[in-house]
């Protein structure tokens, strides 16, 4: 039952070329900068990657696509500043984007995780995002039938974790991780701290461990000032 | 004189009742959490998982895991909550929220909302904004009357590309406030010194005018915040 490895090139050892990636995170918060640092060190080609944004250097999502290990990024929202990789590759057509609103994207790995085939939503009807789209008409509104999104492996950053995989976020880690560690064939979590199994409560633990596969523990001292001050 | 950007979130916030869940879109709706008045609750909601989003943090003091949907580091009001992506939009689609004041490129007269692409050789990118356009109970659109060109916004049909069809139910510009009534767009307040022939003149779709358009209460400014342009 011990889910933890040594390092984050560890945890990422047996990602293939071509593997769809799921990598958790919005804004900073949640982001598992070190897998992804870890990831860009295996010179990849061909992943797919779902992630909600599109990537800067600093976070390395950004790295990822400038290498050009990225064929494709499943987003909602990748024209945020500092995402000039994502921008100059899909402006010389060396990168697929597929498109989704930002609440579709979730849901469609939420609906992956849940074992469902699918979901009908309002949002989109009537637009260009809607396009190839089944439209149904329920109770009289229009909604437009999306897909469940899988991946082989999911990127993930939670807070503490005990040697199981169980997890707990802090403020606004959340995010789409703990959505993402039910949709993957590997969930891999990077986390600040390892704490005793028993010493999370049951209460705070969000992600239970059934669904994580792997963890690496890497300390981050803004992190634990921030957590002793608030406390 | 037509309301400066803080004047027209000002002017919203005059309007969010107590007890609102808003979410706030960027650009000027950002700034209607500024002028709330002090004998109301009203909580904001952000996209990645927040309820009761506060203030921006004072420098030095930014938590490093808590930011709002516009990447800024941001503090949480006592009360507030915080949540993953998937029940962060199930307030959104799912009708929770009260009101949502976003942006706008253009708003058609029966509402129709285009605010998330300009076409052309560009990345597109969505966010939550049509989840929000077609989820909130009310959809209040901020934006300046026309665009820096001078070109209407408020037109008969948008030609950028929808965000969400006949959502808007009121439009709050530097010139006036509108009221989206099914084919209608009425015209229910005007900014201080300005005229129902300038509104007009400035705007793409024909206005239903009442008899009488009252003037907006806004005063020149507020706490130092100018909110009427010279």
């Amino acid at each position: 039952m011990d889910r933890v490895v040594a390092t984050c090139d560890e945890a990422v050892a047996d990602i293939p070329n071509g593997a769809s990636i799921m990598i958790g995170g919005f804004g900073p918060p949640g982001i598992p900068v070190n897998l992804v640092q870890a990831l860009r060190r295996r010179r990849l080609r061909d992943l797919v990657l779902i992630y909600c944004g599109g990537g800067t250097e600093q976070d390395g999502i950004g790295g990822l696509i400038a290498d050009g290990a990225v064929r494709k990024l499943i987003t909602s929202y990748p024209t945020h500043p500092g995402a000039s990789a994502v921008r100059e590759r899909y402006l010389r057509g060396e990168i697929e984007l597929e498109v989704l609103p930002q609440g579709t994207f979730v849901e469609r790995i939420r609906a992956a995780g849940a074992g469902l085939g699918g979901f009908y939503t309002p949002t989109g009807v009537g637009t260009e995002l809607a396009e190839g789209k089944e439209v149904r008409i329920i109770d009289g509104r229009a909604y437009l039938f999306e897909l469940p999104l899988r991946a082989d492996y999911a990127l993930i950053k939670a807070y503490r974790a005990d040697r199981w995989g169980n997890l707990m976020y802090r403020r606004t880690m959340r995010n789409f991780n703990p959505i993402m560690a039910t949709a993957a064939n590997i969930v891999i979590a990077e986390v600040d701290e390892l704490v005793p199994v028993g010493g999370l409560s049951p209460e705070e633990i969000e992600t239970p461990c059934i669904f994580v596969d792997r963890v690496v523990v890497v300390p981050r001292e803004e992190i634990r000032r921030v957590a002793l001050e608030s406390r | 004189m037509p309301l400066t950007r803080e004047g027209i979130a000002y002017r919203i916030a005059r309007d969010l009742p107590d007890g609102s869940f808003v979410n706030l879109g960027v650009g000027i709706p950002t700034l209607v959490a500024r002028f709330v008045p002090p004998d109301r609750t009203i909580l904001i909601h952000s996209e990645n998982g927040i309820l009761g989003a506060g203030p921006k943090a004072a420098p030095g003091e930014e938590d490093p895991d808590l930011v709002n949907a516009n990447g800024d580091y941001v503090t949480l009001m006592p009360g507030a909550s915080l949540f993953d992506h998937a029940l962060s939009f199930t307030i959104i689609r799912g009708g929770h929220l009260t009101h949502a004041v976003l942006g706008a490129l253009q708003v058609s007269r029966r509402g129709d909302l285009a605010n998330w692409r300009i076409p052309g050789p560009r990345v597109p990118g969505v966010g939550g904004a049509m989840d929000i356009a077609v989820g909130a109970q009310q959809v209040w659109v901020a934006t300046t009357h026309t665009t820096d060109q001078g070109e209407p916004k408020i037109v008969e049909e948008c030609t950028y590309p929808l965000t969400a069809a006949r959502c808007v139910r009121r439009i709050y510009t530097d010139l006036a406030v509108l009221r989206v009534e099914g084919e209608q767009l009425v015209l229910e307040e005007l900014a201080p010194g300005v005229t129902v022939e300038e509104v007009l003149e400035r705007t793409g779709t024909r206005l239903t005018v009442p008899d009488v358009v009252p003037i907006m209460e806004v005063p020149a400014e507020f706490a130092g915040i100018p909110l009427l342009a010279s």
